[in-house]
């Protein structure tokens, strides 16, 4: 550990989120490379400023919206200097000033001054009673103001205005908003959905005054009334000046920073002196300022990373999505809403419910979203605004929002604000809403990631994220921050899937900790999410040459059976498209009474399960059942899980071809192979479709002339149908498109990702290209597959039933009768 | 005072991987480290009693097959924010022999 006298010294200027946010960072990344101090002219420890509303409202208190009190910065050995403002920095001496003329100097500055409050320079301006809405100060005299005095005037009719005007309303105050415009929130919000607003603040009690310009702030000495242009005059005590925020620059421009709208920083966060940083809302990042809470995450996160000198990670800039805090109202938006001639767009308007929607389309992607009323999905179009996903498949269905698409959570809600804290948002792990409210307000969590650590909410199946992001910006008012774009693989790496996936192949790397090396991984080992994943791509990158990392499988890829919740397996033989025979079923009859089997199911995959069995007597179990002619079902595997057929023309009187010929023939070309998740199939022999192939990773329905691929359906977490690959006339055509989609899916798809979210992320048209039109690259990926597969099937319980491989694994290493 | 029981070759161990002891009082996993270290604690996660020897092992923890709950291998408790605590048992290497002190208390409990 290295001394104060030899440590680097940061001095940060601005003792806010930002600023702290950013100190967060660097003492997971760095713990002792800094000496450091933070300046905050407030005197109060860090606090969340997006719940200023809700205080003023009455409806939460300073003390829960502390996020670092004094004890935080004793305990981080963080000098903190509250109260004492910075009047300069002197960048020749590496010095900063204090207004009480100390010099304190510094090796690395960190400047997050944030923004201050546009104060119109109107006549009287400097009048008591006229404030703006910026810190826990202003709080305070509006809430005094609010016990003595009644009528209160709020200029703005923006986000900050509105929300001003609802906490005075909540304290008893006469209140009346004067907008500039004709439409409340126009930044945020179309003029639809302003009216929709405007009505149900009126409805309860809001007085509004626009468009109105105002003129003077009247009153000798007190404020007493405003003068507008048209003449009129209103009675007030308290004007609020909420017309916008500007950010707070004057003392990196008295340095000689070079400034524009804000502190212009690059891409690391570093100002045009590399010893200095900046973030918040003080920056202006290419071209762009930020007057919400959520793009200061990533800066932070970012800049945290150059201080600790972990280089690498760039801030590429935030889309940003709003939230009006005002309890009872529901609105959200997101992105560019302005009209356009290239832009398309959906909307929904049902003025009894009082819903509005508006999608915003451009080539093919969602570009913005205003919703009212009904914001449940406002997350889940904000995803596929950042990630810039191609919605034309969906388009027809987008504005009814996930849950018609069959992505959606709990059924039947459309507002997370409407459930009550006992309504259950995460099914998996039976987490309430409450029990997140409560655990995001009491441990100050802001990502989704720290939802998930802290609730187990959304960290298994996932189909509640959603949801439980809708309760963050619920909780914490829109400002949270959403998941990036590109998601790293895991924390161990800042590398996304898809890099790791490239420089497996660039850099020929072919052993994990080669992998983890070069790409400069951040854990030594990895953890449970990254080895299987990388696990995976080596296996499928050199197909004949990785050599399998049994101790980077999970349990039920390692011992070839499933992990069940007593620690005992279950064990699912192959049956070939779902046929058995009776000398089969004889040989399970006799497996399970000889090793006590508890139970005997019948899967949804037409095989049949024998749940229950000890560890130790799996290699026994899979010797009995190999001796009757049977292998491995590999129903636990990520990779081909079965082939589930109809009777088809053999039998039935429908049947147009042989479907369970095609499954069986399917399933022996391609069991063994290893996937990104797992893959089933269907095949039905008409189209009533009987092998339900239609919700399938990949299904074909016969017809009389042919036979019809579909892929990317799902009847589980999600419900999906399939989309329409295409038509062939073969059988051994059949084969070769499903075994080239599936190679591809094997090369591109990310570990744990589904066929049907490959496409959705992918794009149905590419996939399509490259298998179905460009036939000598279907014909280069079958014979991939095909290659691959001479080292991939090998009956994994006979190896371990009768050739000894992993006999370490079944058996104890020791037994001990302690005395 | 510790007695020690001699129980096996570490080669017998994988790597970043476990073996099952069986005592009177319930399994007991082996851990090796992919530095050699060896560890050892009760075969049950404190979350819902998963065996831990069946968990994917990184640096000097394991992650339960169950429920992904993270455990120290030389406390036993669980890696923050998830709480609980797994028993341990005093184990090392001599000579290339795993030797194992077992805590009465806490495998019969």
């Amino acid at each position: 550990m290295l001394d104060k006298v030899t440590k680097q010294k940061l001095v940060v200027i601005g003792n806010g989120m930002a600023g702290i946010r950013t100190v967060e960072a660097l003492l997971e990344r760095a713990p002792d490379l800094y000496d450091i101090t933070v300046f905050g002219s407030e005197p109060y420890g860090n606090y969340n400023r997006i719940l200023l509303s809700p205080v003023l409202a009455g409806e939460k208190t300073v003390d829960d919206i502390m996020l670092n009190t004094v004890d935080w910065y004793e305990d981080n050995n963080i000098t903190l200097r509250k109260g004492e403002t910075i009047s300069m920095i002197d960048r020749r001496t590496c010095e900063v000033v204090t207004d009480a003329g100390d010099r304190v100097p510094y090796d690395r500055l960190l400047i997050a001054t944030g923004s201050n409050p546009i104060m119109l320079p109107l006549p009287g301006k400097d009048l008591p009673g006229v404030i703006g809405f910026r810190d826990i100060y202003d709080v305070d005299r509006m809430i005094k103001a609010s016990t003595d005095y009644r009528n209160a005037v709020v200029i703005g009719g923006g986000l900050l205005g509105l929300e001003a005007a609802n906490g005075l309303m909540k304290r008893g105050m006469n209140v009346t908003v004067v907008h500039l415009l004709d439409t409340l929130m126009e930044r945020q919000l179309d003029p639809v959905a302003g009216g929709l607003l405007r009505k149900s603040l009126e409805e309860r009690g809001m007085v509004f005054k626009m468009p109105a310009q105002t003129q003077a702030i009247l009153g000798e000495e007190r404020v007493t009334g405003v003068r507008f242009g048209d003449g009129t005059e209103l009675p007030a005590d308290l004007v609020v000046m909420a017309v916008g925020i500007r950010p707070n620059f004057e003392l990196a421009k008295k340095a000689g920073l070079y400034c524009e709208r804000g502190v212009v920083v690059s891409d690391t966060m570093q100002t045009y002196d590399g010893r200095i940083y900046a973030v918040g809302e003080c920056v202006q990042h290419r071209r762009q300022v930020y007057g919400l809470v959520a793009p200061l995450f990533e800066q932070a996160k970012v800049c945290a990373n150059h201080l600790a000198m972990k280089g690498f990670a760039t801030y590429d800039g935030s889309v940003t999505s709003t939230k009006l805090k005002v309890t009872g109202i529901d609105l959200f938006s997101a992105g560019d809403f302005a009209p356009g001639p290239d832009k398309e767009e959906i909307v929904l308007q049902d003025a009894n419910r009082g819903v509005y929607k508006r999608i915003i389309l451009k080539d093919k992607k969602i570009v913005g979203a205003v919703l009212y009323g009904d914001t449940i999905d406002g997350p889940w179009y904000f995803q596929h605004l950042r990630d810039g996903t191609d919605v034309s498949h969906m388009r027809e269905r987008l504005v009814f929002g996930a849950a018609n698409l069959g992505e959606g959570g709990v059924s039947g809600q459309n507002s997370v604000a409407a459930m009550s804290d006992e309504t259950e948002i995460c099914g998996c792990n039976g987490v309430c809403k409450g029990a997140i409210v409560k655990a995001i307000s009491e441990k100050k969590l802001f990502t989704l990631d720290d939802v998930r650590a802290h609730t187990k909410a959304s960290s298994s199946c996932g189909s509640c994220t959603g949801l439980v992001e809708q309760v963050l910006a619920f909780t914490l008012g829109g400002d949270y921050s959403a998941a990036p774009k590109v998601k790293p693989l895991c924390k161990c790496t800042d590398h996304s899937h898809d890099d790791v996936r490239r420089v497996i192949v660039e850099q020929q790397l072919k052993t994990i900790p080669d992998v983890m090396r070069f790409m400069e991984w951040k854990t030594l080992n990895g953890c449970h999410s990254c080895r299987p994943a990388l696990n995976y791509y080596l296996l499928a990158t050199w197909p004949g040459e990785y050599r399998d990392d049994q101790q980077s499988r999970f349990i039920n890829e390692r011992v070839h059976a499933n992990i069940q919740k007593d620690g005992t397996y279950s064990v699912v033989p192959r049956m070939w498209g779902g046929v058995t025979t009776p000398s089969e079923l004889r040989a399970i009859a006799d497996v399970a009474e000889k090793f006590n089997i508890p139970t005997v199911k019948v899967t949804g995959g037409q095989r049949i399960d024998l749940l229950g069995v000890r560890k130790e007597d799996l290699p026994a179990v899979w010797a009995d059942l190999n001796d009757a002619g049977m292998v491995s079902g590999h129903a636990y595997a990520k990779g081909l899980r079965t082939v589930k057929t109809c009777v088809g023309s053999e039998w039935c009187r429908f049947g147009t071809q042989d479907s369970t010929g095609l499954g069986v023939k399917l399933e022996k070309f391609m069991w063994g192979s290893w996937t990104p998740a797992k893959v089933k199939l269907g095949v039905s022999g008409c189209p009533r479709n009987c092998a339900e192939a239609t919700c399938k990773d990949v299904g074909v329905v016969c017809v009389d002339s042919g036979y019809e691929i579909h892929f990317a359906g799902a009847a589980g977490l999600h419900i999906k149908g399939t989309e329409f690959l295409t038509k062939v006339e073969t059988e051994d055509e059949t084969l070769e498109v499903i075994v080239a989609l599936t190679q591809l899916y094997r090369e591109e798809g990310w570990y744990l990702e589904r066929m049907y979210k490959w496409c959705d992320r992918v794009g149905l048209e590419q996939i399509s290209k490259r298998v179905v039109d460009d036939v000598a690259n279907r014909k280069a990926l079958f014979s991939r597959f095909a290659h691959s597969q001479q080292f991939a099937q090998t009956d994994p319980w006979a190896e371990r039933a009768s050739r000894g491989v992993d006999r370490n694994e079944f058996a104890p290493l020791a037994e001990l009768e302690l005395a | 005072m510790t007695s020690w029981i001699e129980i096996g070759a570490l080669d017998d161990i994988p790597r970043l991987g476990s073996r099952v002891v069986r005592t009177p009082g319930g399994n007991i996993a082996v851990f090796r480290t992919e530095s050699d270290e060896v560890f050892a604690l009760d075969d049950r996660c404190p979350h819902k009693g998963g065996p831990l020897s069946q968990g994917i092992v990184h640096n000097k923890r394991v992650t339960c097959p169950l429920h992904n709950f993270v455990i120290e291998l030389a406390s036993g408790q669980a890696v923050a924010p998830d709480e609980g605590c797994t028993h341990t048992h005093p184990a090392k290497v001599e000579n290339g022999i795993v030797w194992l002190s077992v805590r009465q208390a806490a495998a019969v409990s």
